[in-house]
């Protein structure tokens, strides 16, 4: 797609490369959103943590975000190599691994109200950082699965997966804030 | 052209995505606050609780209300697998709806906020009016701080938004040499955010008013009506609006400049644009968290600012000045450029070290970030951070030094053209001045332990803000006026608006320093007798100050409908803008221009800038 409906006879703009920087940039952002999370956490609780915080669901969410970015790099590759069975099957499974994490935090929210509710002030920030994380997973279900829905007719692996690769490096992005959210609300002491 | 075979909007149709709009957000409004009552009734909560209804609902209107003013029709249906309707290239009806051309939306930006600027100087007048007298004169001090905070917010949105949104909109893409911004349709989108914003500030007062002044501290933000609330919301919205705005211009200067636009052939207003975008599309983010906070306090239950609950008030200040200290700079870094464009271009000289300036720019960007802690020196923060906060302040003054003699030098030994956007340039010069050095005595922490929330620093920031910002953007309209309008002011009018103008800001501000050193508090309706005469006195100049207003307006409405027909480069000036007609037509340039030289080199035999194609037979050479 050309940068603007123009027919004047301009070279073309490499839209890929413009793309690409502007995702990162979006990246760039959304990283000081979350780092603005995190820093609240140690302000106002330093490393502080109740016993009550499962650490097997804690752990067992992470263990599934983190698989969802192995089938999503999957999706990606397959969309590179023209593959489409790949790749529809491996962002249904991205998708599944995604609603999957949002069901564990939903439980995990259920007992996080009776440990530590949102006024308490371990709950404050339990509750805003994981709900502002799970809002960015459910905006990244959303863009793959719109992606899905699009991709079904080949348009992506006949050429450009720029939708493909979008969506899958913003869910790398909601990964790897996750990575950092796991050990500051659950590990450190 | 693709979009040639699009009717144009006729008549009153062309307001109706607009109304569209309005009824799409009415519905998502009721459908989300319907949704938040379903869910609370089911839980077993009382569903007409207000805070959760009228967030959630504001949330689905704001959707609605961007689906219905043309982001389904031009953009969401592709995710549908539906094909997007063409938009119409042509027309006014371009202007009341979501437009992808980055002139339209430059033009909706620039009108919006000059709207909204008049509107917070009649707040201005409203307040000098209660402050003419000791006491009350016409108002309470629950209404007096409703109308503070809006004057604050509104002017905060006007000199966040009006220079990136308006002129840069409309001159990056023709300065450095493309046919539109990188992501149009998400520039339009970061158009189409304010209108929401707007009205939740203007309903606020329906709702109790809030009075914690633009700020929004809590422990008052949370507890201040629920026109805190509203407040909140249209501050987050305003707040994504700008991260977008700085997304999109950071990836259009890095990747669609011109063949030959090389970085040290940038115009100066584009690397200033640069380096604002740069700030704004970082720690923008984290006022938007600090405001999501006092939302959560409010209507969540949480309690990040309650401390019988463990909650910590400062933080929120944190949070809050480490994106409001960089902010500022969002306001004053494009009008930097603005000032050193004109008075090159007006001067007839090479701008005095380029290369240095486009470095102090990044130098500002670095230290802005590490800057934010002096706003706190009063409020109970950790005395071993004063000393580090102190000296990271009065580093800025280094890089902000080096743009302010890089004016200086520019005009030194030129031949000036003594015309009203030069005039505004050099009064900015002037007030800039008297705003930085007074500065000093705020970011020092003995003289700050005094001056902290006096007239000191609201005369102060109105030196960089108004006298500074302000001046600059008067100058930038002047000197792009008939670029944009493709029509010439009244010169006579503009020197008339800049003289009244600059001797009663002078006049009005000046006192205020005054004031502030007795011990006159800023955010009060009221002040020690001993201060009443000074105070009568500043009123009657804001008033005067204000009533200049007039004569710019008049000029600009007149000259608009009326005005000679300008020809496309009226200042003979270097810069690719000047290189296209007035207006320029979609698309810009009759081919891509290619750039081959500096655009300042002013004087020097054979120097261009830039030839756009064979065909149009254009180039600046001298």
């Amino acid at each position: 797609m050309a940068a603007h409906p123009s027919a004047i006879g301009w070279v073309p703009r490499p839209r890929l490369f413009i793309n690409r920087v502007g995702l990162w940039l979006f990246i760039l952002s959304e990283s000081f959103l979350f780092g603005a999370a995190l820093s609240s956490r140690y302000y106002l609780q330093g490393a502080e943590r109740p016993p009550e915080v499962n650490q097997l669901l804690g752990l067992a969410i992470t263990t599934v975000l983190l698989a969802s970015s192995l089938s999503a790099y999957r999706a990606e590759m397959s969309a590179a190599h023209g593959h489409l069975s790949g790749l529809l099957r491996n962002l249904a499974a991205t998708i599944a691994l995604g609603l999957l994490f949002l069901i564990g935090v939903g439980v995990e929210w259920h007992e996080a109200f009776i440990y530590f509710p949102p006024a308490d002030p371990y709950g404050t920030v339990f509750f805003t950082t994981t709900g502002l994380h799970a809002f960015h997973v459910l905006t990244g279900v959303i863009a793959l699965s719109i992606v899905l829905y699009l991709g079904r007719d080949g348009r992506f692996t006949h050429g450009n997966y720029w939708g493909v690769e979008g969506a899958v490096k913003y869910w790398h992005f909601v990964d790897v804030a996750w990575v950092f959210i796991y050990p500051t609300l659950y590990l450190v002491r | 052209m693709a979009g040639s075979s699009v009717a144009k909007d006729v008549g009153l149709r062309a307001l109706l995505p607009l109304v569209k709009g309005f009824l799409f957000g009415v519905v998502g409004f009721l459908a989300g606050s319907g949704l938040v009552a379903g869910v609370r009734a089911l839980m077993g909560q009382d569903p007409w609780k207000l805070g959760p209804l009228l967030v959630v609902g504001y949330i689905f209107g704001l959707v609605g209300w961007l689906l219905g003013v043309g982001m389904w029709d031009y953009w969401v249906r592709e995710w549908f697998g539906l094909s997007r309707k063409e938009e119409p290239s042509a027309g006014w009806g371009r202007f009341f709806r979501f437009c992808t051309d980055h002139k339209v939306i430059g033009v909706q930006y620039l009108v919006t906020f000059m709207v909204v600027l008049l509107l917070g100087g009649l707040l201005a007048v409203g307040m000098r009016v209660e402050l003419m007298t000791p006491g009350r004169t016409i108002m309470g001090p629950g209404t007096y701080n409703t109308l503070m905070s809006l004057h604050g917010i509104l002017m905060i949105a006007v000199a966040v938004a009006i220079i990136i949104g308006g002129f840069a909109n409309f001159l990056v893409p023709l300065m450095i040499g493309c046919e539109e911004i990188a992501f149009p349709r998400i520039n339009a989108l970061s158009y189409w955010l304010i209108p929401p914003v707007a009205v939740l500030l203007l309903a606020t007062p329906l709702m109790g008013g809030f009075e914690t002044g633009w700020t929004a501290y809590p422990p008052l933000a949370v507890t201040n009506p629920r026109g805190e609330l509203l407040f909140l919301l249209a501050f987050i919205t305003f707040g994504f609006s700008s991260i977008l705005g700085g997304l999109n211009f950071l990836t259009t200067i890095i990747t669609l400049r011109a063949p030959g636009m090389t970085w040290f052939r940038l115009p100066i207003f584009v690397w200033s644009i640069l380096a604002a975008a740069m700030i704004s599309l970082t720690a923008t983010q984290f006022v938007g968290f600090s405001l999501l906070t006092d939302v959560l306090d409010r209507v969540a239950g949480t309690s990040f600012y309650n401390s019988t609950q463990g909650g910590k008030p400062l933080l929120f200040q944190h949070l809050f000045w480490f994106y409001s200290h960089p902010a500022v700079y969002i306001m004053i870094l494009p009008a930097f450029g603005i000032v050193l464009e004109v008075v090159s271009h007006l001067a007839r000289k090479p701008l005095f070290a380029y290369r240095w300036v486009a470095g102090s720019f990044l130098g500002i960007v670095g230290l802005s970030f590490i800057v934010w802690a002096h706003h706190l020196f009063t409020s109970g923060m950790d005395e071993r951070l004063h000393l580090p906060f102190m000296v990271t302040t009065e580093l800025i003054s280094i890089p902000t030094g080096m743009v302010f003699l890089a004016g200086l030098g520019t005009l030194w030994m030129g031949r000036l053209q003594l015309n009203t956007p030069m005039l505004f340039a050099l009064g900015f010069f002037f007030n800039f001045l008297i705003g930085g050095i007074t500065g000093i005595y705020l970011a020092d922490v003995p003289t700050d332990l005094h001056f902290q929330d006096s007239y000191f620093v609201v005369s102060h920031f109105h030196y960089t803000i108004m006298g500074g910002e302000i001046f600059a953007l008067l100058a930038a309209t002047y000197y792009w006026f008939p670029k944009i309008t493709g029509r010439m002011f009244s010169e006579r009018l503009g020197r008339l608006h800049f003289w009244w103008m600059f001797v009663t800001y002078n006049l009005t501000f000046i006192p205020m320093f005054w004031t502030g050193l007795h011990g006159m508090p800023r955010r009060v309706a009221d002040y020690p007798a001993t201060l009443a005469d000074t105070n009568w006195w500043v009123s009657v100049f804001a008033f005067l100050l204000a009533a200049s207003f007039l004569v710019f307006v008049w000029n600009m409405v007149y000259s608009w409908v009326r005005g000679p027909v300008a020809s496309a480069n009226p200042w003979q000036a270097r810069t690719l803008e000047w290189l296209t007609s007035s207006p320029p037509p979609h698309g810009n340039f009759p081919r891509e221009p290619e750039v081959v030289g500096s655009p300042y080199d002013y004087g020097i035999p054979g120097a261009v800038h830039a030839v756009v194609g064979a065909a149009a037979g254009a180039s600046n050479g001298e």
